[in-house]
């Protein structure tokens, strides 16, 4: 019972705004522990990798970057369906502020996986399987946010970005598979350590630890595009003439 | 005014479309020039090397092909826009995606069959070997439709913006790379003598999801285009 | 310490990347702090201009 009103209760904006408004330091607080225990475990307290030497240490923001680029875009479209499906205004508020986030972890994979790659494989950029469809992945967060930026009805925007990005999550895994097929083919078989199933548990922790830290960021960097989202769509309705950072005399 | 059936709608909308188009023939000439013109202009650019020739033909025939795709979207729903007619599909008592179909249907006949048909000359401009041609004549059969139906569906969300064509672009190339994969490697592999049954039943299955698919976006995209 | 900065040689990659990392992530909580405060004073004023018509 008490979950279910407070879904609905989330539902009107204003409500959102408040609770979303005092979310917001608790996931930053935690946010910035996860992420400072994850630094000091993968930077300072995890081993030398006897292959890569410390270079080896990029992993630490690149792999969760990869990984929430691929999780912010589920949410995106999850989002997007609930708000296209069943017209939820607050999915549509998530999914289009989840945008620039995904595509900011985006662009950090892209950037660390390439400064990765150079001492790894001597070239700023290899069309390794990875790195090819984060930047499809990228192109696909910029459709997005231009299209959503190109539309001047907000509410139209919102359902049109969610068709693309529904279009965008049934492609992912064929775009995927035709990277991996396409660069098995032109490239030789390059292992990294971290595709074998047994990464030390010195370095595990960090990066799950930093995978969580991520996470939390994600959470309370939407919520806050999200009340921004909020402010603009309703800035003419009563609740946010009667704000108090809005009426002061 | 009588009811019309399904099929009896959707072969007077792709008479319709096929019929408007033979008005326009001088334009339809600009996509398949692009095409030629530009997998000719690569030898100019690389050097005369056979080898090397061969070595990028199928990927530069198929990316010329992908660009000549996409340049040629835009004719698809840009008239019936303008002119209203597009709302005017959307308010009959048809499923708009099979309305959808017709048009795409239409705009492939148009678009890309002209390619399939001019792309053994370009095979042989680019030091294609002969059992290469077939396969590349097969994969652009199962991919123009792939790119005409993914297209439509960038289209359908553009088409009522004012500089729609550089979003549209960015929309649909990323789309647009499995297919270039795939068709792309069959022809080098075909080129070299392999079986390409593998990249061809891949091509085949795009294709089966984009038929299933791609109408139904289509339609939701127009919906939310125009209102 | 010297060894930490230094990275096994490969100080250039890792702290380069732990610095771009940093400059987008750190954009990313200004720039929704920047635009509430903005689109706040924006609303403000429009409501006291609205206020001081008759």
């Amino acid at each position: 019972m008490g979950i279910v009103a407070f879904i609905h209760r989330m539902g009107s904006p204003q409500y959102f705004y408040q609770v979303a408004g005092r979310l917001v330091p608790w996931f930053g607080g935690f946010c910035a522990l996860f992420l400072l225990a994850g630094l000091v475990g993968g930077l300072v307290l995890a081993p030398t990798d006897y292959q890569q030497g410390e270079s080896y240490r990029i992993i630490f923001i690149h792999v969760p970057s990869a990984w929430m680029s691929m999780f912010i875009y589920m949410v995106m479209a999850t989002a997007g369906l609930l708000g296209l499906v069943w017209r939820v205004k607050l999915a549509e508020v998530i999914a289009i502020s989840s945008a620039p986030i995904g595509a900011s972890f985006t662009f950090i994979a892209l950037v660390t996986g390439s400064l990765w790659g150079k001492p790894m494989w001597g070239a700023w950029w290899v069309w390794d399987a990875r790195l090819t469809s984060e930047l499809i992945l990228l192109f696909l967060y910029l459709g997005v946010i231009a299209l959503y930026g190109a539309i001047e009805d907000k509410r139209v925007a919102a359902r049109a970005v969610a068709i693309l990005a529904l279009v965008g999550v049934v492609n992912i895994p064929i775009i995927h598979y035709s990277v991996e097929w396409w660069n098995t083919l032109h490239q030789p078989a390059t292992i990294t350590k971290f595709d074998k199933p047994s990464i030390h548990v010195s370095m595990l922790i960090p990066l799950l630890l930093m995978a969580l830290g991520c996470k939390l960021y994600y959470a309370t960097v939407v919520l806050m595009r999200a009340r921004c989202e909020v402010l603009e769509r309703e800035r003419n309705s009563r609740w946010v003439e009667t704000l108090p950072e809005v009426a002061k005399p | 005014m009588s009811q019309r059936s399904l099929t009896s709608a959707f072969v007077l909308l792709l008479r319709r479309d096929l019929t408007l188009a033979y008005r326009r023939r001088a334009e339809l000439m600009n996509p398949l020039l692009f095409f030629v013109l530009v997998s000719s202009l690569f030898p100019l650019g690389i050097g005369s090397n056979p080898k090397l020739i061969a070595a990028v033909g199928p990927g530069v025939i198929w990316v010329a092909a992908l660009l000549a795709a996409m340049l040629s979207l835009d004719s698809m729903f840009r008239s019936d826009f303008e002119d209203g007619s597009l709302e005017q599909f959307m308010l009959s008592s048809h499923p708009v995606s099979i309305l959808v179909l017709a048009k795409v249907f239409a705009h492939w006949l148009v678009t890309g069959l002209p390619l399939i048909l001019v792309a053994p000359l370009l095979g042989v401009l680019l030091a294609l070997p002969t059992e290469a041609l077939g396969v590349l004549m097969l994969t652009l059969v199962l991919g123009t439709p792939v790119l005409s139906l993914i297209g439509s569906v960038g289209v359908a969300l553009t088409v009522g913006l004012r500089r729609g064509g550089v979003i549209l672009s960015l929309l649909v190339l990323p789309l647009y790379v499995p297919v270039l994969i795939f068709a792309a490697d069959a022809v080098h592999t075909a080129a070299q003598g392999i079986p390409t049954t593998a990249q061809i039943s891949f091509l085949a299955g795009l294709l089966a999801l984009a038929l299933a698919l791609a109408p139904l976006a289509t339609a939701s995209s127009l919906r939310v285009s125009l209102s | 310490m010297k060894d930490f900065f230094a990275m096994g040689g490969y100080a250039f990659y890792v702290w380069t990347s732990y610095a771009v990392a940093g400059v987008v992530l750190i954009a990313n909580i200004l720039i929704p702090i920047r635009l509430r405060l903005r689109l706040l004073a924006d609303i403000a004023r429009k409501m006291r201009r609205a206020r001081r018509e008759p």
